[in-house]
């Protein structure tokens, strides 16, 4: 009885500890620190403010709570959440040496008919995407073949013909409207297959991205120009040369919409539509960049290289977290945090499996020998992985790559029409400007920080002397005979010391000729009229 | 190998029937456990982790200022004008015992009941002979109290509501059961909150009793004549008026004398008792502040509500107690906050003229204005406020674009639409006008105290700087 009872208290304090982590995510980061305001009124108000934050974190933190409970006490309440997928190896299996096959006949049969091979071997190598509820799927064939398939009833929608390559095809807001990159220009469709539009202004577009918070299609073209246009109102938003040359390497950071493109020279740029020039300029690998791919959270890239590479990196110091060994000519995250990589016939996946940032080998799958893969795409809300290739396309079983939780008013699978028809009025209303892509959406409604006053005379002096002061106390390398003279070292010093205040010096020049110039200015502007002619003239 | 793949079937995500709720969102305030229960049977799941939804910090300032635009789109205050009277409308009264009525009376001496929600008179009640001066109705809304230049205090019966309901037509006229001719021509009128008294004002303040013909009660101080009498609704035997010689005056009726006065450098046209903290008092005043005062302390202001560029006429209290509203000599109605220095709201129309009397309506949902036009003018209280009866999801979604508005009405943006009125231009004019002077006494006296030897000057505070003096 006291074991029992005992279990049950350390099951308990899990739980708690649990929810404090659970408490800690929807908390959104650290409150304001109110101790340091001195304005009481202000404080008190902020402290309330505090409260309510801290209550509703609670309160959806609780959300989760059942699915805590049943965790633990094995309870089995068919009011919780469903449980996320996993898949562990027993003794010393691998978790990696397991087949598909292995693997479906363990899952039940429902799961195992989304493992699949459609081959179409004339009209491949094919491209997917998936609507942001995973429940439709586009598919292009490089000869003109596309198709939407619906991924719960595995029906196919519409399939058509356009009878000119097709480079890439991407879901809009909804499965209504999609978007094909074909051999002269994008165009859109319809779910029927009814050309709506065709964007000449674009190009010959090698890749397609949908923003779906900014309503904004992004292409890049063969010319390596980035455009953005307005879905809404048909306007162009952006369109930017990257003077980088041709790439199809394209993928939105679903954080905060910013574009990354890879670039031949081992570059990687990440644009918004609102500037000309790239936010980031970072160089990743030594040879072209075969694939690239963002992780939900903003944190994590991963990039591919043909330099025999593939590089997670850490996006708030953009720095190199791993490297492994391989090509990959393709790659993708999934939500939860996944890494697949694919290239010639081989799919490997990696996972974050001690949740510390730290990737390594999860699962792998070989397709037939020949099938050159092409695209790889974890499917949303959905332990599958959706494998685009030469020969047509094939999905695959990845337990635990997928969030187990939809929330009906984000993306709900299950949506009827009525529904799909209110989001998009919704999604319309709250459409983002373009303007809040930035690298850190996090500072939208937030306060300008204060610029940072001039330095004084004073502080500008005691600054220069203390630089003086650490070259002067620098010890000098001794030198061979003859260069080592007391007054060629001196001569040295000297000039190490000149070199530092230089700097300065400058700065103080430049401040000199524009305060200079705002007089001269001020002088012509306070002359009378009819004794301007008088003015000295400007030394020609 | 021990597996587990999401594997959702259909029958659980979706309905049975087609006739079952997909949304219901306003169960949400009921207790956990049903709202699960609720929510299983409605198909609708929720997950609140942030990662799925990108960018909410952009979205939802992008609601706030869709909130913000939506509430300037919506501001359509002004409902209807009550047309009737022949001459200027003087005084209002409301009825604390009934929602729809309201009395006005007019500078030719025509008093009239009308009905807020048709907006056509119900009954009139004639008898003065000059302006109506003061009006007043006694808490159990049974009786009306008016005054005027022609020296005498009218009583009259309420007419009961279903009397009101089936007499449509202007026609109804009542009678007064008794009339008080006194001394002098009286300039206000109010009634007790608890009890049947009541006290006028004129040359004297004078207390009158519901059935005696002459006052029983009569307090001076000073010579000038009285201009606005209130009771105060906590302490019913304390009244405050103010009068034409620049004070305010405090009395308790259970004493022989005045209690307190203070003289400010303008005359006070009119004041009202907050309701719910009944020791403070706001006073309209004739430089265009309103001053609120703790009765208690009345050497300094608590707060001064600036706005208006002309006389304050008259100011009424919010039954919540957290607003009032003022008419002015500018020609606007303005809402201010209790505690607040400066307008929540001002409301304008091109035919409205000086505005004498206003009054919060009961339900604190409405304001009526009564202005020199000879119209009384219906406001609503919160102008982009949604009238009629409100779903519960219209609800939550108004109470959500407030809580959203709230949240980022710093940021410039939002503060700007939330905050921007239109104005009329010479009221545009008259406040930056006044702005500049302001600004200009502001620098000469900072000169003057930057060449007089420190601290021989000091800068008194505006919640003091209009007061003169202090009598007990």
């Amino acid at each position: 009885m006291v074991f029992l009872l005992m279990i049950h208290y350390i099951v308990l304090q899990d739980v708690s500890d649990e929810l404090d982590l659970k408490i800690k995510k929807y908390l959104r980061g650290e409150g304001a620190n109110l101790e340091a305001l001195k304005d009481k009124k202000l404080k008190g108000q902020l402290s309330v403010r505090e409260e309510l934050f801290s209550k509703s974190a609670k309160v959806a933190a609780k959300a989760d709570k059942y699915y805590l409970q049943i965790k633990y006490l094995k309870i089995s309440l068919w009011l919780v959440p469903s449980e996320g997928g996993y898949l562990e190896g027993e003794g010393i299996e691998k978790t990696w040496r397991i087949k598909q096959e292995a693997i479906s006949k363990e899952v039940d049969i429902l799961s195992s008919r989304k493992q699949f091979d459609i081959i179409l071997p004339e009209l491949g190598p094919y491209t997917l995407d998936f609507t942001s509820s995973g429940r439709y799927m586009a598919v292009g064939g490089r000869k003109g073949h596309i198709g939407i398939v619906d991924m719960m009833q595995l029906s196919i929608i519409r399939e058509f013909q356009v009878r000119e390559t097709v480079r890439d095809v991407a879901f809009l807001h909804n499965e209504m409207f999609f978007a094909a990159a074909q051999k002269k220009y994008p165009y859109i469709y319809n779910r029927d297959g009814t050309e709506l539009h065709c964007l000449k202004e674009h190009g010959a577009v090698l890749r397609l991205q949908f923003l779906k918070n900014h309503f904004l299609l992004a292409s890049i073209n063969k010319f390596g120009q980035l455009h953005y246009q307005d879905v809404t109102t048909g306007s162009m938003a952006g369109n930017y040369r990257t003077g980088l040359g041709r790439t199809s390497v394209m993928q939105v950071n679903p954080f905060n919409g910013v574009i990354g493109l890879g670039h031949s020279g081992g570059t990687v740029t990440m644009w918004k539509p609102t500037s000309s020039a790239p936010l980031v300029k970072m160089l990743c690998h030594h040879g072209p960049l075969s694939a690239l791919a963002f992780h939900s959270n903003g944190n994590l890239m991963a990039t591919a290289g043909k330099d025999k590479k593939v590089k997670l990196w850490d996006l708030r110091k953009f720095e190199v977290l791993q490297t492994f060994p391989g090509h990959a000519n393709t790659l993708d995250f999934s939500q939860k945090g996944l890494l697949a990589c694919g290239t010639g016939s081989f799919v490997q996946v990696l996972g974050d499996l001690s949740g510390s940032h730290n990737y390594s080998r999860y699962m792998t799958h070989s397709m037939a020998k020949g099938y050159q893969i092409g695209k790889l795409t974890f499917r949303p809300y959905e332990d599958v992985l959706a494998i685009g290739h030469s020969m047509g396309f094939s999905s695959i079983l990845i337990p635990g790559s997928g969030e187990p939780n939809f929330d009906s008013w984000v993306a709900n699978p299950f949506e009827t029409s009525k529904q799909r028809r209110e989001k998009e009025v919704r999604s319309l209303l709250d459409k983002l400007p373009p303007e809040t892509i930035m690298l850190d959406p996090s500072k939208i409604g937030t306060v300008k920080p204060t610029k940072r006053e001039k330095p004084t005379q004073k502080e500008r002096e005691t600054e220069v002397d203390a630089a003086i002061e650490a070259v002067k106390d620098k010890k000098m390398k001794k030198k061979t005979k003859g260069r080592n003279k007391p007054g060629k070292m001196m001569k040295k010093k000297q000039e190490a010391i000149d070199k530092v205040k230089r700097p300065y010096l400058e700065q103080k020049l430049k401040e000199e000729e524009v305060s200079r110039k705002k007089q001269k200015i001020s002088e012509e502007v306070t002359l009378p009229k009819s004794l301007e002619r008088f003015a000295r003239k400007a030394a020609s | 190998m021990k597996v587990k793949v999401i594997s959702r079937s259909a029958d659980d995500f979706t309905r049975e029937r087609s006739n079952d709720l997909q949304l219901l969102s306003f169960l949400l305030p009921l207790s956990e456990f049903v709202l699960c229960s609720f929510e299983l049977i409605k198909r609708v799941f929720r997950n609140y982790d942030p990662s799925i939804r990108s960018q909410e910090k952009a979205v939802e300032y992008v609601r706030a200022l869709n909130a913000a635009k939506l509430e300037k789109i919506f501001a359509r205050p002004f409902i209807g004008a009550m047309d009737g009277h022949v001459d200027a409308v003087s005084s209002m009264a409301k009825n604390p015992n009934h929602l729809k009525g309201i009395f006005s009376g007019s500078m030719d001496g025509d008093i009239r009941l009308w009905d807020i929600s048709t907006r056509r008179t119900v009954c009139q009640f004639p008898g003065h002979q000059g302006a109506v001066r003061g009006l007043t109705v006694s808490t159990d809304g049974r009786l009306l109290v008016s005054c005027g230049t022609d020296c005498s205090v009218r009583l009259w019966n309420v007419p009961v509501a279903t009397d009101m309901e089936s007499g449509g037509s202007s026609a109804n006229s009542a009678k007064p059961i008794s009339v008080y001719i006194w001394k002098n021509a009286f300039w206000a009128v109010d009634h007790q909150w608890d009890g049947e008294l009541f006290a006028t004002a004129g040359a004297q303040v004078d207390i009158w009793s519901h059935n005696r013909s002459q006052p029983i009660n009569t307090f001076e101080w000073g010579s000038d004549s009285v201009i606005s009498v209130r009771f105060n609704p906590g302490e019913p035997n304390i009244l405050a008026t103010s009068a034409s010689d620049r004070s305010i005056t405090l009395y308790d009726l259970r004493m022989a004398s005045p209690v307190r006065k203070i003289i400010m450098m303008t005359k006070t046209n009119s004041i009202s008792w907050n309701p719910r903290e009944p020791i403070n008092f706001t006073a309209a005043n004739e430089d265009g502040n309103c001053y609120s005062y703790d009765s208690r302390k009345l050497d300094e202001a608590k707060c001064v509500h600036r706005d208006h560029v002309s006389a304050v006429m008259d100011i009424d209290y919010s039954p919540t107690g957290r607003e009032f509203v003022t008419g002015s000599y500018d020609r606007t109605v303005r809402i201010f906050q209790y505690n607040g220095g400066h307008s929540r709201e001002i409301y304008h129309t091109k035919r409205m003229q000086r505005v004498f009397c206003v009054k919060f309506s009961c339900d604190a949902s409405y304001v009526v204005s009564g202005s020199d036009d000879t119209n009384l003018r219906l406001w609503k209280a919160r102008a982009s406020e949604q009238l009629g009866v409100v779903l519960p999801r219209e609800r939550k979604k108004h109470e959500y674009n407030e809580a959203l508005k709230k949240r980022y009405k710093h940021l410039p943006e939002v503060k700007r639409i939330v905050r921007h009125r239109h104005l009329p231009k010479p009221i545009f004019k008259a406040t930056s006008l006044m702005r500049v002077m302001a600004d200009a006494r502001k620098r000469k006296e900072e000169r003057r105290k930057a060449h007089s030897a420190p601290g021989s000057i000091k800068t008194e505070p505006l919640r003091r700087r209009r007061i003169i003096k202090e009598i007990e």
